[in-house]
C-alpha cells in the first residue's frame, strides 16, 4: 500500500479557500475549509442523508444518518482537511482528505441537487489549495473506472494515473515538493 | 453444502473465517479453509493455518485447513471446480482510510472466473 506513484512534478498553485463563484445555475456558491461548528457538521448530515444512493462511490457515503455520523467523525477528525460548497446554509459539496502514512486519500462528493454545475471543479481546486496551504505533499484516490466524469475532473486537475489493474483506478497528485531532499529518482518507467 | 474458504491473512479474511466457521456450524457446511499465498499480508501462512484451526477448533465443528500455493486465485477456482465446492468464501476487500472498499487481486480472480457462487463477506 505504501508503493503508490505519484507524479514527478508538483501541480501548479491551486486557490486557498474562502473563495466564492456563480455556477452554471446563477447560483452564488461559496468554498469554505469546515471549522468544526455544530452547525456546519450538522448541516453536512443532512446533505449526505439527502444523498442519492447511485452516487455512493466504493461504500461511501454510507447509508443511514447513524453511520453517516460515525464515518463523519473519523474524517472531520483535526488530522483531516475538508473543505465545504455553501449555498446560503445548506451544503452543495464536500471534499476531504483523510492522512494515510506520507500522504492523503481524497474524496470529494457533490449533492445530485448540485452536479453538473461547475460546483465538483471550484470544490477540489478549493480543497488541494488548503491542503497545499498546508504542506500536504501528496495526495492519492481511486475512482470506479466507469465514472468518466469523475475521471476527466482528476485528470483535468493533474492526477496521474498511477494504478489501473483493478476495478477501480488508483490516481496520484503532487502537491508539494518533498521536503526531506529532491532525490526521488527511482525506478521511473 | 460444500464450502471452500479462501483467506490470506488479511483482516478481511480473518473475519470472512470467522463468519464462514460460525455458519458451518449453524447449517452444518461441509468446510474446507484455504490458506493462500497473499502476498499483501503481513501474517504468515503458519499463523494463518494455525487461525483457521483454532477458530474451527472454538465452533466445534470438522472442518479441513489446508495450505494452498501458487497463484491463489487460480488455485481457489481450480479447486472449487475439481472438488466440486459449491461455494467460494472470501474476505469483503480491503477499506481504505477514507472508508472506500476497494477488492484485491484475489477476489477480482475468482469473481470473474469462478463457476461457483462466491460470496464476499462484509
Amino acid at each position: 500500500m505504501s508503493d503508490r506513484r505519484y507524479p514527478d512534478a508538483a501541480a501548479d498553485d491551486f486557490p486557498a479557500p474562502p473563495t466564492e463563484f456563480t455556477d452554471r445555475e446563477d447560483r452564488t456558491v461559496e468554498i469554505r475549509p469546515y471549522g468544526g461548528s455544530e452547525a456546519a457538521y450538522e448541516s453536512l448530515v443532512e446533505m449526505y442523508d439527502a444523498f442519492d444512493p447511485s452516487d455512493r462511490a466504493q461504500g461511501i457515503p454510507p447509508g443511514g444518518e447513524k453511520r453517516i455520523r460515525e464515518w463523519l467523525d473519523a474524517i472531520l477528525d483535526d488530522d483531516c482537511y475538508n473543505v465545504i460548497a455553501w449555498c446560503g446554509d445548506q451544503v452543495a459539496g464536500h471534499a476531504t482528505l483523510v492522512p494515510d502514512g506520507d500522504a492523503y486519500e481524497l474524496a470529494i462528493f457533490v449533492h445530485q441537487e448540485y452536479q453538473r454545475a461547475g460546483i465538483g471543479t471550484h470544490l477540489i481546486r478549493g480543497l488541494l489549495g488548503h491542503g497545499q496551504a498546508e504542506g500536504v505533499e501528496k495526495v492519492w484516490l481511486t475512482v470506479e473506472r466507469w465514472n468518466r466524469a469523475a475521471v476527466s475532473l482528476y485528470k483535468k486537475i493533474g492526477f496521474e494515473t498511477s494504478n489501473a489493474e483493478s476495478f477501480e483506478l488508483e490516481m496520484g497528485l503532487r502537491l508539494n515538493e518533498d521536503e526531506e531532499d529532491g532525490t526521488d529518482e527511482d525506478d521511473e518507467g | 453444502m460444500k464450502v471452500l474458504c479462501g483467506i490470506g491473512g488479511s483482516d478481511d479474511s480473518f473475519r470472512a473465517l470467522d463468519q464462514t466457521v460460525e455458519r458451518a456450524a449453524v447449517a452444518n457446511d461441509d468446510l474446507t479453509v484455504a490458506v493462500v499465498d497473499n502476498e499483501d499480508s503481513s501474517v504468515a501462512p503458519d499463523e494463518v493455518m494455525q487461525r483457521a484451526r483454532a477458530a474451527i477448533a472454538d465452533a466445534g465443528i470438522d472442518a479441513d485447513v489446508r495450505r494452498v500455493e501458487g497463484d491463489p486465485g487460480s488455485r481457489l477456482v481450480e479447486i472449487a471446480e475439481r472438488e466440486e465446492f459449491e461455494k467460494i468464501v472470501l474476505g469483503g476487500g480491503h477499506t481504505s482510510p477514507m472508508g472506500k472498499i476497494t477488492l484485491g487481486p484475489i477476489a477480482e480472480f475468482v469473481l470473474l472466473n469462478a463457476k461457483t457462487s462466491v460470496t464476499l463477506v462484509r
